[in-house]
């Protein structure tokens, strides 16, 4: 039999314990803490966002040590050793650990200079949406009026379009290219940053610490930058986190696509787009360059899912 | 309900007015003379200033984004730079592919997705229920265009079960009323193009679909935890109901509305996502077409097709929109 009941209290307690350590704490304690010492505690405690710390660490490794991980250069061709299977075949070697491609390039050696693009990608498109988003947010938050209404439906006409349609429409005008396509994914991510910290920003400048600094002849800026955005931190950092996931996927669908990286760059979804002719000769091709974007989303995503679980759980 | 309706229908009217100019926008944007870039370095002066006329180019912006305005109103997008064709004809032609597959990937996504959501729910920390959210959290991660290679790879390559690529058999013949070839094989009780369309859209319907499938089934499953926990759900079980019962009679009408707008944002989605899957899949849509014209630099098909996808968007939102308020009597605008 289904007992509502018992689970809930189940449950209750088992959440409580992962939130406080122990049930048996005095309630003025229980109350989130956002102290450091408690946040790191939470996040030791929570299981699926280790995991994703662990996959960007290998992330952000292979990304800053490539030239010194990778046994080969990524953009060598060894044309004797073409499609060569990975290890673990009957016909792979310990030379080429993941195999080669049709070039004969060691396909680890770009997966770990991919991870470096990927990087770039997502700290360039990630700085634009976030600056950018931090301009337009504070300021129609803080102002309100008529440029809170302008600068939020300049917005919403870019929520309008399909995050990827707007991207190729942006390249279309730039002309293909990484560069150009980082730009595109930057500008595509500008409103979702723009409308949360305006979210956060308006419900900051009404508080008492806001009026304090005020009365206290601070002007706007400083109250804006030195005391309203620093108290917006926790969910500008949890789509931050998220967002590099999105710019990482959505740079290797356009380098996809034939409109991002261009070869024989180690880009991740550039090198799924030249291997999909090899569909029916040789797996790997296909098979480590996606499971490198795939790791490093899945990576961001857990990260983001627990940082939001334990820097603000109204976030949930 | 009505009056919602059209309420509703003018105000997206300046939505789509800023997405008609923001699309205008990409052509005169572009560094450059358009006509020149869509031509080739080695064009003619002759066939520049023909191009440039048959663009408006020489006209001020205002006038040119006046006759394109006009343009979208009649459904004349102008013709393709790549093919001659009229860009209405070939969207036409290609658009019901598009929809075609996206309604698939959104049937298959919300009926397993509701599915698992409500077992992972009623089996609250089982293996089951880890099972499917470790799946919906990896299927939230996947890169479509992957995943759609993977597919091909083991279901095609390997096994040898569903077609590579193409939305139909060469070797059969359906006649097209409606472009959606379900609905034409139906049509015509051509039975032999019904099954083979189906199978050809199996796998680009997965490829599509298991993003939104994986965001369904987590916010079915959250929904639904939230709403066995309250008091009427303890009644109905004290009432003596079955299970069954109160999980599909009671729990999940309470459940259905978060559910439902998820479903929404995920049509959305469907539809960028459509570009990279027609891509993989050879499937003959507006988005592969779309992706062809920005290769080619064939700036009219480009706005012909963005404009198009960004309409239907926003028509999209508005219906899920509507529907919302059907479900849920309280929402008022």
């Amino acid at each position: 039999m289904w007992t509502p009941e018992l689970k809930d209290e189940k449950e209750k307690r088992r959440r409580e314990k992962e939130w406080y350590g122990s049930t048996e704490v005095p309630l003025i304690l229980r109350y989130p803490s956002t102290s450091p010492r408690k946040t790191w505690y939470r996040f030791k405690k929570n299981k699926a966002a280790l995991a994703g710390g662990i996959l960007l660490l290998l992330f952000l490794t292979s990304a800053l040590l490539a030239p010194y991980l990778a046994p080969y250069d990524p953009l060598a061709q060894d044309l004797y050793g073409r499609l060569k299977p990975p290890v673990w075949d009957l016909k792979g070697s310990w030379e080429h650990p993941l195999g080669t491609d049709d070039f004969g390039r060691d396909i680890l050696s770009r997966i770990l200079y991919g991870a470096r693009i990927s990087f770039q990608v997502g700290l360039v498109s990630v700085g634009i949406s976030l600056g950018f988003g931090i301009i337009f947010g504070t300021l129609s938050g803080y102002y309100s009026g008529a440029l809170d209404h302008l600068i939020m439906r300049f917005m919403d006409l870019l929520l309008a379009f399909p995050g990827i349609l707007l991207a190729i429409l942006i390249v279309a005008v730039l002309g293909p290219g990484l560069f150009n396509a980082m730009i595109a994914i930057g500008i595509v991510g500008i409103p979702e940053y723009a409308r949360i910290v305006r979210a956060s920003v308006l419900v900051e400048r009404h508080r008492e610490y806001v009026q304090a600094a005020r009365s206290l002849g601070a002007r706007d800026l400083r109250i804006l930058l030195l005391t309203i955005l620093p108290n917006c931190f926790a969910p500008i950092l949890v789509k931050t986190t998220l967002g590099f996931a999105t710019a990482i996927v959505e740079a290797a669908g356009l380098s996809f696509l034939g409109l991002g990286a261009q070869p024989p760059t180690p880009e991740w979804g550039a090198m799924l787009n030249q291997a999909r002719i090899l569909i029916l000769r040789a797996w790997w091709v296909i098979t480590f360059p996606g499971l490198a974007i795939f790791l490093s989303t899945l990576g961001f995503n857990l990260l983001g899912d627990g940082l939001r679980d334990v820097l603000d759980p109204r976030l949930k | 309900m009505l009056q919602e309706i059209l309420h509703r229908l003018l105000t997206s009217i300046p939505t789509l007015l800023g997405i008609s100019f923001l699309v205008f926008l990409t052509l005169r944007a572009t560094p450059g003379d358009p006509a020149r870039i869509m031509l080739g370095e080695r064009a003619s002066e002759q066939a520049l200033a023909e191009l440039r006329r048959e663009l408006g180019l020489d006209k001020p912006w205002y006038i040119q984004y006046g006759r394109f305005l006009k343009g979208v109103l009649r459904g004349d997008l102008g013709r393709s730079i790549k093919t001659r064709e009229k860009i209405i004809v070939e969207i036409k032609n290609r658009f019901p592919a598009t929809m075609e597959l996206a309604i698939a990937s959104m049937i298959f996504a919300t009926t397993l997705g509701i599915l698992a959501g409500i077992i992972s729910s009623t089996r609250r920390y089982s293996f089951l229920d880890y099972g499917t959210m470790i799946g919906a959290l990896m299927g939230v991660s996947m890169p479509i265009f992957w995943l759609g290679l993977l597919l091909i790879l083991v279901f095609s390559v390997n096994l040898g079960w569903f077609p590579v690529s193409g939305r139909l058999n060469p070797q059969l013949s359906l006649q097209t009323i409606t472009n959606f070839y379900i609905v034409d094989s139906l049509l015509t009780g051509n039975w032999a193009a019904l099954k083979d369309a189906l199978w050809h859209l199996v796998l680009p319907a997965v490829a599509l679909g298991t993003i939104p499938l994986s965001i369904i089934t987590r916010m079915t499953r959250s929904s639904m935890l939230e709403v066995l926990g309250q008091e009427f759900i303890r009644t109905a079980y004290a009432k003596g109901l079955s299970e069954r019962w109160v999980i599909y009679k009671h729990a999940l009408r309470n459940a259905l509305i978060p559910i439902i707008t998820v479903t929404g944002l995920q049509l959305g989605f469907l539809l960028g996502g459509a570009i990279l899957t027609e891509t993989i899949f050879a499937w003959p849509g507006v988005g592969r077409w779309l992706v062809l014209a920005v290769q080619a630099r064939d700036f009219p098909a480009v706005q012909g097709g963005a404009m198009l996808l960004a309409t239907t968007f926003v028509l999209i939102n508005l219906l899920v929109d509507l529907l919302y308020r059907y479900v849920d009597p309280r929402v008022k605008g």
